[in-house]
């Protein structure tokens, strides 16, 4: 049943990191493909973006970083989602993460990461993938 | 369709009809003479090259000497610092919010005793610093440390990015609200301009809107239009223009369309020093010289075939030159994935000294000087960046225009439009949308352990416990009156750093002076 509902993802940016050209430009890209797109700004805390995903009500989570703090943050984000029980929200990752830790996270439960070049045209194929999945 | 970056048309080819209108002497001059068009000064890289400076900054202090070190070694002639993003939101190493975030995208500086360890074996009179920083607290370590050894300040040379706009829009890396950072900046300038006349108080950033995704004729107005607000606060402190404009300096992207990056180079000191005479009545001719440090363009880094962002960088470094950069930063191939490793960051070095002893460009002067398309395009930059600052001038200035979002809108737009041009392959990227790779890169890419964060925390945890507690807290109060006070606080800064202040001490009180920041949506 997937009907006529919009998909809806936070994009987020944690941590201290400022560098949003990315996270800013795939938002655009998703609303201009018919997501509804909410961005959390910088400087968010895990629990921040959390607390945004379920009030919200997004069908999935992006996080996009690039200060090396990926192994410390998606961790935390995962954790708390099982705390708040909402594992049913699909978590992507992108920016720059290394191939090792990329498969780390995706173990951890991370549904796709997208690193530096990967076109917005897969990212969209790959978001509407997983979340027909789920659907 | 022929475009530039910047979408500026470009046709087949070029003549003399195309610059009519071009006065050699109104237009051109003499290198070292008004407009400075082909150079600020007379003998440019026949008396003495740009300075090649490479970031250096991950890590603590320990790590990052011992590179500071080998690059001196490998033959750079200038530092340049970055601190790590805790340092520079101003949270020591300890905080809650730095957790994973130490020493990863620069060096963790909590105390000035950080400060000295980064330049351990380094003769600070001997070579010029820049330090990435936004606030005077790193400023006013490093004076500390130059107290400490005996340094008279008047005789340190170097540089405070110090630049308002570029915390507000491009770097976004504020620790206070815009006018909190602006009056701090001005602090700087203010001090500098009265008692260190071999340092540039500001470093005007153009480097971060065009990573950002704006174009060339944007980062060069942006830029400008950001002197020109610092010139408006310097003036409103009571300085006269030509007391400070000498020391005014500029920080530019160096990017992938050759001539376009020249010719915005050529025409951002035109329309500079046309401003700081005509605009600012400026008397001294160095108060009209656009100074600039140069960074070759990170955003055009690929992680795909990673070697071949030696070649970019390259292209990107030559545009540097034949523009007339005084200082210049290549990036390291492997810098899409990860902070320079040793390797990548000399042959990026490398890439300098082939350019500056094999290839012969620097035996004249704007070399390009005369060609058809470049004066064109000069003459174009010019205009459109002209109008550009007009508008902004408009807005009521370019700290109104960040305050507003304004930039930082026009930047995603900017940035919007180039990826798309990417993802329609009207913008080709090789090894992104053109021969393409099906690659398992494997490059030995620098990592930033955890340990190192825990080494960090245990260096403040000692600091802390052998600083007298009593002085450290009265000189943070004598500050914090200095601070409601509006007066100068670079001296009061200094003494507090000295007993033992942490950035983190210093930030929190900026912020509770200041405000905190929250960006307006955008």
């Amino acid at each position: 049943m997937t009907g006529n509902k919009k998909v809806r993802i936070l994009i987020a940016k944690p941590g201290l990191d400022g560098h949003d050209r990315g996270a800013l430009m795939i938002s655009r890209v998703l609303r201009d493909e018919g997501f509804e797109v909410v961005y959390t700004g910088i400087h968010q805390t895990p629990e921040m973006i959390v607390q945004a995903a379920i009030q919200e009500g997004v069908d999935a989570i992006g996080i996009s970083i690039l200060s090396g703090a990926h192994m410390s943050i998606f961790p935390k984000v995962i954790e708390l989602m099982k705390a708040e029980n909402i594992n049913e929200i699909t978590l992507f990752g992108g920016g720059i993460i290394p191939e090792e830790e990329k498969l780390v996270l995706k173990d951890l439960g991370v549904r796709e990461i997208f690193g530096p070049g990967t076109p917005t045209a897969e990212i969209i194929k790959a978001i509407r993938e997983a979340l027909g999945d789920k659907k | 369709m022929f475009s530039t970056l910047s979408n500026t048309p470009v046709e087949r080819f070029y003549t003399q009809e195309d610059i009519s209108d071009l006065d050699y002497d109104r237009d051109l001059g003499i290198p070292g003479e008004f407009p400075f068009t082909r150079g600020v000064y007379p003998e440019m890289y026949r008396e003495r090259l740009w300075t090649q400076r490479q970031v250096a900054g991950f890590g603590t202090a320990e790590e990052t000497n011992k590179r500071l070190l080998f690059l001196n070694q490998s033959g750079q002639t200038g530092l340049n610092i970055v601190p790590d993003t805790p340092t520079i939101y101003g949270y020591d190493s300890d905080h809650p919010l730095s957790d994973g975030e130490v020493g990863k995208e620069g060096v963790a500086i909590d105390t000035y005793q950080d400060m000295a360890d980064l330049f351990k074996g380094i003769d600070l009179e001997q070579v010029s610093c820049s330090i990435i920083y936004n606030y005077p607290i790193l400023f006013t370590m490093y004076l500390a440390l130059a107290r400490e050894r005996g340094i008279p300040f008047e005789n340190l040379a170097g540089t405070l990015q110090n630049d308002v706009f570029t915390v507000i829009a491009g770097a976004k890396a504020w620790i206070a609200p815009p006018q909190g950072t602006l009056k701090l900046a001005t602090d700087v300038l203010e001090y500098t301009t009265h008692y260190m006349p071999r340092w540039n108080p500001v470093s005007l950033v153009g480097y971060h809107y065009r990573e950002a995704g704006c174009t060339a004729v944007e980062e060069m107005a942006f830029t400008i239009a950001a002197g020109i607000g610092y010139i408006e606060s310097a003036l409103q402190r009571g300085l006269n223009v030509d007391q400070f404009g000498p020391r005014l300096s500029f920080f530019f992207d160096a990017h992938n369309d050759f001539f376009e990056e020249i010719s915005k180079f050529r025409a951002a000191r035109r329309l500079w020093a046309r401003i700081l005479r005509e605009r600012y009545k400026a008397k001294d001719p160095r108060s009209m010289m656009l100074r600039f440090h140069v960074q070759t363009a990170g955003c055009s880094l690929t992680a795909q075939q990673p070697l071949v962002n030696i070649i970019r960088t390259t292209i990107q470094a030559l545009a540097a030159v034949l523009g007339g950069t005084q200082s210049l930063h290549t990036n390291s191939y492997d810098e899409a994935m990860a902070l320079p490793s040793e390797e990548a960051v000399v042959l990026a070095l490398r890439t300098q000294q082939v350019i500056s002893n094999e290839s012969g460009i620097t035996n004249t002067i704007d070399p390009l000087g005369g060609s058809y398309f470049v004066e064109a395009l000069t003459n174009r930059l010019e205009k459109d960046g002209s109008e550009l600052i007009e508008k902004i001038d408009k807005l009521g200035g370019m700290l109104k225009a960040v305050e507003t979002g304004w930039v930082q809108r026009r930047i995603a737009d900017s940035s919007l439009d180039y990826q798309r041009k990417v993802e329609r392959g009207e913008r080709k990227i090789v090894g992104v949308n053109c021969y393409v790779l099906d690659e398992k890169v494997k490059i030995e890419l620098l990592k930033v352990e955890k340990e190192l964060e825990e080494k960090q925390k245990e260096r403040l945890f000692h600091f802390k416990a052998k600083r007298n507690e009593k002085e450290t807290k009265k000189s943070l109060m004598i500050l914090e009156e200095v601070l409601r006070k509006d007066k100068n606080s670079i001296e009061s800064t200094i003494d507090a750093v000295l007993v033992g202040a942490t950035t983190g001490e210093i930030a929190d009180l900026y912020r509770k002076v200041f405000g905190h920041y929250v960006q307006p949506s955008l």
